[in-house]
C-alpha cells in the first residue's frame, strides 16, 4: 500500500509540541514534524519510507483536552494542536509496553548478533526499563535459516511488519505476510514455507536491513559487524511514489 | 410503483389468506430449531393435511422465550389472527392434540400463560413481526406493510427528508457504541464522492448474545428494507451484509430475502420505478470477533486479513476500497421501517431522555427466562430480571448481571433499580453493547468470570498491536493463577497497572475495553480477589 498522496494546495498550521509553537503542513503526521524539530518520540513500527501501521504504540502522545491517547505516527496535525510528548503518564505507559515485548519472546540480548544494534534494545534503554516486571512466557519458536544469506529468529521478532511492508511496497515481492491471531502471530514467508524455498524472495535483503531487532540477520555475520542500514528506505520510497 | 399500487398489492397478499381462520405457527429460529421444532412443523402439517382448509401452519421467527423451546402458538382470526395461545415445550407427539383442540378449549398441560410479564411488558418494534410472519415469505412481509416505507420514502421524501426523520428519531447505533444513527447517515451522505457504500454489520460475535442472529432469522425482510432506505438517503448504490458463517440459518434467510426482494422489484435497478438503484451482496466472515470492528470488517470485504487500522479517518469518510461507507449494526437497521413509517417523532417519544427507541437484549444464564425480549429504553434492570425474566431459578440470590460482552462489566444488586439506557450502564462502569445479558446467582466467582472474559480476548485479539497481543495474555495468566489461589499481592497490582495500560494504549475497541470486566468485578467485588489471594 503506498503512503496517500500528497494534495498539492495544502495549508499550513500551527500547533504547540511539549510547549514549543511549530508550524507543520497539515497533510503531515505528529510524528513527522517531530522528527523534523529533533523531538524524540519512541517508535519501532514506524519507519519512514514505508506507510504507517499504527501497532507499537511506543509513540502515543497527549494532547490537551482529549482523554484518549494519540498516535504520533497515525494522527495529522490540526490547527491549533496542543501536544504533550513525555509526561510521566507516556514514559510509564511506554516502559509497560516495551516489557511486555520483552516478556513475550525469548529476548536474550547477550546471545544476539543485534546486540548493540537492537532497536528494542535501545528502546529499552530510552524507556528506562532496567528490569521486567511481567513473567516470560517461556515459548520457543524455530529459527529459519533455510535462506543461503540470511536468517529468521522469531524468538526477536516483535511483529512490526516492517520486513513485510517493505518486501512489498518497496521491493515489490510481497514474500513476508503475518499468520494466526493473539501471541500466536508470526511473521510467514510466502504460503508458510521455508524462506529458503520462496519462489518471491529476490534475496535483496531490504527485510533485514529495516528489521529493528535480530529477528532477520544476514547468515554468517558477527555481533560487531550486523549492523543495518536504512537511509536507502526514504530515498527509494520517493523514487517510487514519483513514477 | 408509488404507495397505493404497494397497498394494492398487500390487500392482494393477504386475500390469499383470507379464508384462514386459524394459523397454527411453529417457531422455526435456531434455537428452537435446535430443541427440536422441525419435526413439530411437519408432525402439525402431516396432522392437518388438506382437512382444515381455514387453518394453515407456518413456520416463523423467534417468540422470544427460547428456554422453553420448541414452542408453537395458535393466532385466530376474530383477535385480527393475534396469538391467543402459546404452547411450550412441544414435540411432535404433541401435534395431535393440538390440532384437536383447534375448535375448543387449548391444551392444558402445553399452555404456556400469555398474560404473564414475559409476554406482557415487553414493547415490540424492532421484533414485531418476529414469531408472526413467515421469513422466507416476501408475500408475508408485504402484506404487513412491509416495504411501505422504502416505497413512501423513494417516492414522496427527499434523501434530506429521510435524513431528518432518523436524526429526529433520536435512534443511537445498536452495535455497542451507541453512536447517533442520523449523524452518522448524514455525515456520509455530506461526503462528495463516485461511489458510496452501505455495510451492515451482522457479525455478531459477543459471547451470549443473540439479537442480530434472532432478527435476521425472523425478519429479514425489514433490515434489507432498513439497509435500503440508508442507501438512498445517503447516496449509496452498492450494499454488504457481512454475516458470520456460524449463522447458516440466517444466511440462508438473508439470501433467499435479497432473491426475493430483487425479483419483485424492491432491489437492483430502479427500485419502485425510480432513479434509485440497490446492489445488496452476503459477505461471509469466518467467525473472528475482530472482524465486528468496523475497520478491520472493511478489510475483510476487501479480501485482506481482519486487522483493525487507526481511526480517523472513518470509514464515513474513507471507507470501503477508499470511498465513503455507512456502517451500521442490524438492529439500527432494523429499526429504520418504523421510523420512516411512523416518523421520528414518534420513535423518539419512546424511551429516555438520550436513549430513544427500544432495545432488544438476549437474556442467558440462571434467569428463570431466557431468550429475547424487546423493552423500552429506560426500563430498570429489576424489571427486566425479576419480571421480565422471572428471577433467578431454584430459590438463589441474585448476585450479578454481565452486559455488554467482553467490553462490558458486572452490575451488583444494589444497582438493580437503575434505567437501562447508554449512558446510565457507563456510569456503572459496564456498557450496553450490543444486548447480551448474563444473569449470575451467588454461586458463580467473578474472578472466574473476570478470567473467562479475557481469555476470550486474549484468543481473539488479532495481534496486530502489543499491549492487546501480549497484555491480554499477562492478564489472562495472573487471573489464572488468581483463580487458583496462587497470586501474589503484587501480581493483583500489575494486573490493575497492565489494566490501565492496554485500556489506554491499545489500537482498536478490542484491547481498548478488553480490561472492563477485570475493573468492574474489581470495582463491586474486590473481596473476591482479596480472598484469591495466594499470600493472604
Ligand atoms: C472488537 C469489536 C467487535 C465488534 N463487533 C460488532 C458486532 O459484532 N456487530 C456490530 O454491529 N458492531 C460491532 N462492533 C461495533 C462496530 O465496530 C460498529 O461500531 C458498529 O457496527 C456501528 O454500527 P451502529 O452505529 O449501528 O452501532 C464491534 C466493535 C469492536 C471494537
Ligand atoms: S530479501 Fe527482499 S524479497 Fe526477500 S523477503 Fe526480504 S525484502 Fe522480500
Ligand atoms: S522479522 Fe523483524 S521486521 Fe519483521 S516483523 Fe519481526 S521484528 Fe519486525
Ligand atoms: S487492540 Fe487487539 S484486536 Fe485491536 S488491533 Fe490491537 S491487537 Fe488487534
Ligand atoms: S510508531 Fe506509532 S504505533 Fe508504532
Amino acid at each position: 500500500m503506498p503512503p496517500p498522496a500528497k494534495q498539492p494546495n495544502v495549508r499550513v498550521v500551527t500547533l504547540t509540541i511539549d510547549g514549543r509553537d511549530l508550524s507543520a503542513r497539515e497533510d503531515e503526521t505528529i510524528i513527522e514534524v517531530c522528527r523534523e524539530n529533533q523531538i524524540p518520540i519512541p517508535s519501532l513500527c514506524y519507519l519512514e519510507g514505508l506507510s504507517v501501521w499504527g501497532a507499537c504504540r511506543l509513540c502515543l502522545v497527549e494532547l490537551a483536552g482529549q482523554g484518549r491517547l494519540l498516535a504520533a505516527c497515525s494522527t495529522r496535525v490540526t490547527e491549533g494542536m496542543q501536544i504533550q510528548t513525555n509526561t510521566e503518564k507516556l514514559q510509564r505507559y511506554r516502559r509497560t509496553i516495551v516489557e511486555l515485548l520483552f516478556a513475550e519472546r525469548n529476548h536474550v540480548c547477550s546471545v544476539c548478533v543485534s546486540n548493540g544494534h537492537c532497536e528494542l534494545q535501545y528502546m529499552a534503554q530510552k524507556c528506562g526499563v532496567d528490569h521486567v516486571r511481567v513473567p516470560y512466557r517461556q515459548a520457543s519458536y524455530p529459527v529459519d535459516s533455510s535462506h543461503e544469506m540470511f536468517r529468521l529468529d522469531h524468538d526477536r521478532c516483535i511483529l512490526c511488519t516492517r520486513c513485510v511492508r517493505v518486501c512489498d511496497e518497496i521491493e515489490g515481492a510481497h514474500t513476508w505476510d503475518v499468520m494466526g491471531r493473539g501471541t500466536e502471530c508470526r511473521v510467514i514467508t510466502d504460503m508458510a514455507q521455508p524462506w529458503g524455498e520462496s519462489d518471491t524472495c529476490t534475496s535483496c535483503g531490504k527485510c533485514v536491513q529495516v528489521c529493528p531487532t535480530g529477528a532477520l540477520v544476514k547468515q554468517g555475520t558477527s555481533v560487531g559487524e550486523m549492523v543495518k542500514d536504512q537511509h536507502f528506505l526514504p530515498i527509494l520510497a520517493r523514487r517510487r511514489h514519483a513514477q | 410503483m408509488n404507495l397505493d399500487d404497494l397497498a394494492d398489492l398487500a390487500e392482494q397478499y393477504r386475500a390469499i389468506d383470507a379464508n384462514v381462520e386459524r394459523e397454527v405457527r411453529v417457531c422455526m429460529a435456531a434455537s428452537c430449531q435446535s430443541s427440536g421444532a422441525a419435526p413439530v412443523l411437519d408432525a402439525l402439517v402431516a396432522g392437518l393435511g388438506e382437512s382444515q382448509p381455514a387453518c394453515k401452519v407456518k413456520g416463523v421467527g423467534c417468540m422470544g422465550l427460547c428456554s422453553a423451546g420448541p414452542l408453537v402458538s395458535i393466532a385466530h382470526r376474530d383477535g385480527s389472527l393475534e396469538e391467543s395461545t402459546i404452547y411450550r415445550d412441544v414435540t411432535a407427539d404433541d401435534a395431535a392434540d393440538i390440532i384437536a383442540s383447534l375448535d375448543g378449549p387449548p391444551v392444558e398441560r402445553l399452555r404456556c400463560p400469555t398474560d404473564q410479564p414475559f409476554f406482557a411488558r415487553q414493547q415490540k418494534i424492532v421484533l414485531e413481526n418476529a414469531g408472526i410472519i413467515d421469513p422466507d415469505s416476501f408475500k408475508g412481509y408485504v402484506a404487513v406493510g412491509g416495504y411501505s416505507a422504502l416505497i413512501r420514502a423513494l417516492s414522496e421524501m427527499t434523501p434530506a427528508d429521510v435524513l431528518r426523520e432518523v436524526t429526529d428519531s433520536g435512534l443511537r447505533g445498536r452495535g455497542g457504541g451507541g453512536y447517533p444513527t442520523g449523524l452518522k447517515w448524514s455525515t456520509v451522505a455530506k461526503m462528495p464522492a463516485t461511489q458510496k457504500y452501505v455495510i451492515c454489520n451482522a457479525d455478531e460475535g459477543d459471547p451470549g448474545a443473540f439479537m442480530d442472529r434472532a432478527i435476521l432469522e425472523s425478519d429479514p425482510h425489514r433490515v434489507i428494507e432498513g439497509m435500503a432506505i440508508a442507501a438512498y438517503a445517503i447516496g449509496a448504490n452498492k450494499a454488504y451484509v457481512y454475516v458470520r458463517a456460524e449463522y447458516p440459518l440466517a444466511v440462508e434467510r438473508l439470501q433467499t430475502a435479497i432473491r426475493k426482494a430483487k425479483r419483485s422489484g424492491f432491489l437492483g435497478n430502479k427500485i419502485g420505478d425510480t432513479q434509485f438503484s440497490l446492489e445488496v451482496e452476503i459477505r461471509l466472515g469466518a467467525g473472528a470477533f475482530v472482524c465486528g470492528e468496523e475497520t478491520a470488517l472493511m478489510a475483510s470485504i476487501e479480501g485482506l486479513r481482519g486487522q483493525p487500522r487507526p481511526r480517523p479517518p472513518y470509514p464515513a469518510e474513507s471507507g470501503l476500497w477508499g470511498y465513503p461507507t455507512l456502517i451500521n449494526n442490524v438492529e439500527t437497521f432494523a429499526n429504520i421501517a418504523p421510523i420512516v413509517r411512523e416518523g421520528g417523532e414518534w420513535f423518539a417519544s419512546i424511551g429516555t431522555e438520550r436513549s430513544k427507541g427500544t432495545k432488544v437484549f438476549a437474556l442467558a444464564g440462571t434467569i428463570t427466562n431466557t431468550g429475547l425480549i424487546e423493552v423500552p429504553m429506560g426500563t430498570s434492570l429489576r424489571d427486566i430480571i425479576e419480571v421480565i425474566g422471572g428471577g433467578i431459578p431454584g430459590g438463589k440470590a441474585f448476585k450479578a448481571v454481565q452486559t455488554g460482552g467482553p467490553s462490558g462489566g458486572c452490575i451488583p444488586a444494589q444497582h438493580l433499580d437503575i434505567a437501562v439506557d447508554y449512558d446510565s450502564l457507563k456510569t456503572l462502569g459496564t456498557m450496553m453493547g450490543s444486548g447480551g445479558m448474563i444473569v449470575m446467582d451467588e454461586t458463580s466467582s467473578m474472578v472466574d468470570v473476570a478470567r473467562y472474559f479475557m481469555e476470550f480476548c486474549m484468543t481473539e485479539s488479532c495481534g496486530k498491536c502489543v499491549p492487546c497481543r501480549t497484555g491480554t495474555q499477562q492478564m489472562h495468566s495472573i487471573l489464572d493463577r488468581l483463580a487458583k489461589s496462587q497470586a501474589s499481592r503484587a501480581e493483583l497490582a500489575l494486573l490493575e497497572e497492565l489494566c490501565e495500560v492496554v485500556q489506554a494504549t491499545s489500537l482498536c475497541g478490542l484491547g481498548q475495553t478488553a480490561p472492563n470486566p477485570v475493573l468492574s468485578t474489581m470495582r463491586y467485588f474486590r473481596d473476591e480477589y482479596e480472598a484469591k489471594l495466594g499470600d493472604a
